[in-house]
């Protein structure tokens, strides 16, 4: 088992044609990620990568049975590629695209409660079932399959992550990049409630970072909700206030949003939390025992 | 992005929300053409710059007659204004405003923001003006007064009469109030905002709603749909080295300790800067080349890093998952062969193509201090910069 994709999901690409697109397929192909098309609008018909290019995820999903997307359309058309992909049934829709602004985030977000979809992301890297289903831009070598279930609001610090549980020879159930903006798919609780029902993982690594009140949510409902040990770290303890670390959502704004106030309320709730982003592994090997 | 309050007011008044008459003034000869135009014997001048606090820090001046103004304008021009907002450096002030002043009866507070949790333009409103956001969230967060507009519907009249009501304004105010809301919800969707603060928001002693202050935020991301937006900015308030980041596309922000970073991924920048004071250290600034970096970028940040005088060490701290470490590895040799090395550079190096990355700078006969894994690198550098 694991969440949200597995070998069977049956995954497109929207714009599939692009540099980004056709790199990334490319990869997810070679990982063994289940592709069996892509969209790219005008250029339906024709043959990509050796599989077919749709003019609408419509005709895709028709044509193929898709029941995931990853999409790598530049900022401006990505908030209309989400919608598309809802419209047409997609259930699990990855949305790499970093700097949509976001008050097209907040017509997705929505739009989006009223379909039966999931959005991960966008500006993330994705989301990976090791070994079964790779959507994203994380490298895949340095995933193993096994037991550690892995949410993350930043790229890097995800692969950081992984790299230590698979040192450590724990593996990973599934990886979740929630991505970095202010305005987002799913969120850390959503997560860690797939997760927790999930019978091959054994605990959870949160990572988080300023700005927000998302690690607070996880908080307030691992102390409710969740069996399984949890183990958490947030960046930016030295990050000055009302400064955009990078990331359109880390920012501590109106002293809200720290990282000191987030490791405050996750310790509250019995989270195993690290100062240091090299001790996650470690540190999930010692509560699994 | 920051707007000027001169700016900020500008668009306020376009969307119908009341302002003091003024306008801005680069030298004191335009000051004192926009004193004679307003007209009285009395004004208010206001430095401007990207920072709250002008008021306590002696930005913000009320003068009487024409002498006042001159002497005033030409001591606030050119100065660097020093306020709790800014660092001691201070920002440079280059214009001001002169309006019209005032008499105030109340003191009232109103922002519009996007609520991360709700995924909505909410608004929030206080009795108690001309206080930080920050002190009124932590001090009295029972007088903040909160409405969410519907994604659909949009903000509605009955929220504003709401609110009005609970601020205790009368009469013809609860209209005024409410056409204040709407045209801030029209303004804040047409031209993507991320905020606007009107702090205070004040009630004149005749009773009027006038928005003493201003500040608005755009949305970064949305700059390229909303150009004349864009030629507002005004380099002079960010600091030197994170405009020249910004034209290259790095993300950079400047901070006090000497050991310089250069990171992929702002969540991994974040980490590394915590490490290095987990270590007993202090990160001279925040630096996310970007996750499709590309070796002319790389060069371009080491020289940026470079540039910062305070800087003792570099440490750069690569995961590649997109970016490959060798395009990296490339870079850096580049970088140090075009800008030259004056500090120690710790690099640590994982990912894809790595053996290929560290196999460069080895082949390169650079001086490099090569780390395994993140603790060691943060260890590294802060012996190296404490050399």
């Amino acid at each position: 088992m694991s969440i949200l994709v597995n070998k069977n999901t049956r995954v497109i690409c929207q714009g599939f044609t692009g540099k980004q697109g056709t790199f990334h397929s490319e990869q997810a192909i070679a990982y063994g990620t289940n592709l069996v098309g892509g969209v790219t609008p005008g250029k339906g018909g024709r043959t990509h990568l050796g599989l077919p290019v749709f003019n609408t995820v419509r005709e895709a999903v028709a044509a193929t049975g898709a029941d995931a997307t990853m999409i790598y359309v530049p900022a401006a058309f990505a908030a209309d590629s989400i919608l598309e992909a809802a419209a047409a049934g997609i259930k699990v829709i990855v949305c790499i695209t970093e700097g949509i602004p976001v008050r097209d985030m907040l017509k997705v977000s929505a739009t989006l409660a009223r379909h039966d979809a999931c959005l991960i992301g966008p500006n993330c890297p994705g989301v990976i079932t090791p070994g079964e289903c790779k959507i994203g831009i994380m490298p895949g070598g340095i995933h193993t399959p096994g037991s550690v279930g892995i949410v993350s609001r930043s790229g890097t610090l995800t692969y950081e992550a992984v790299y230590q549980t698979t040192r450590e020879k724990l593996g990973q159930s599934t990886c979740v990049g929630i991505g970095g903006d202010p305005v987002h798919g799913l969120g850390f609780v959503d997560c860690l409630a797939m997760f927790e029902a999930d019978p091959q993982t054994r605990g959870i690594v949160i990572v988080g970072e300023i700005g927000g009140q998302d690690e607070e949510d996880a908080a307030a409902y691992i102390k409710e909700h969740v069996s399984k040990p949890v183990v958490a770290y947030v960046a930016g303890v030295t990050a000055p206030k009302g400064k955009r670390m990078g990331h359109a959502g880390a920012v501590i704004a109106g002293g809200m949003g720290t990282a000191e106030g987030k490791y405050a309320v996750l310790e509250g709730a019995g989270v195993h939390t690290v100062r240091s982003p090299s001790d996650i592994g470690k540190r999930m090997r010692e509560v699994l025992g | 992005m920051n707007l000027h309050e001169h700016q900020a007011k500008a668009l306020l008044s376009e969307y119908g929300i009341p302002v003091p008459a003024g306008k801005p003034a680069f030298s004191v000869r335009e000051a004192l053409a926009v004193a004679e135009e307003l007209g009285g014997d009395a004004w208010v001048i206001k430095a401007q710059i990207h920072a709250g606090g002008r008021g306590k820090a002696g930005g913000v001046k009320t003068v009487k007659g024409r002498k006042a103004l001159e002497e005033t304008a030409d001591s606030l021009l050119g100065s660097r204004l020093v306020t709790h907002q800014t660092g001691p450096a201070g920002q440079p002030v280059d214009r001001l405003l002169i309006e019209q002043p005032c008499t105030i009866a109340r003191e009232l507070y109103l922002a519009c923001l996007v609520d991360r949790a709700l995924a909505r333009v909410v608004f929030l409103a206080s009795g108690v003006g001309g206080m930080d956001i920050e002190d009124l969230t932590a001090d009295h967060p029972e007088k903040l007064l909160k409405a969410a507009a519907s994604p659909t519907a949009g903000l509605q009249a009955y929220q504003c009469r709401e609110i009005a009501f609970a601020l205790g304004l009368k009469d013809k105010q609860i209209t005024a109030l409410t056409r204040i809301m709407l045209g801030i919800f029209h303004l804040f969707k047409a031209r993507d905002l991320n905020l606007v603060e009107i702090n205070p928001l004040v009630v004149t002693a005749a009773g009027e709603l006038v928005a003493l202050d201003a500040k608005i935020q755009v949305d970064d991301n949305a700059l390229y749909r909303q150009r004349h937006l864009e030629e507002l900015y005004d380099a002079s308030q960010d600091d030197p080295k994170e405009h020249w980041a910004r034209k290259y596309g790095l993300s950079y922000i400047a901070l006090d300790g000497n050991i310089g970073c250069m990171v992929n991924g702002a969540g991994l920048a974040m980490a590394t800067m915590d490490l290095i004071k987990l270590h007993g250290g202090m990160p001279a600034n925040f630096l996310d080349v970007g996750g499709g970096t590309t070796a002319d970028k790389v060069a371009e940040a080491f020289k940026l890093i470079q540039s910062d005088n305070k800087v003792k060490a570099i440490l750069v701290n690569i995961f590649g998952g997109i970016v490959r470490c060798d395009l990296i590895a490339e870079g850096i040799i580049r970088a140090v062969q075009e800008a030259g090395i004056r500090t120690p550079v710790v690099v640590r190096l994982e990912g894809t193509n790595v053996e290929k990355g560290r196999a460069l700078l080895k082949q390169s006969g650079l001086s490099i201090i090569t780390a395994d894994g993140l603790t060691d690198a943060a260890r590294k550098a802060v012996t190296a910069a404490g050399k």
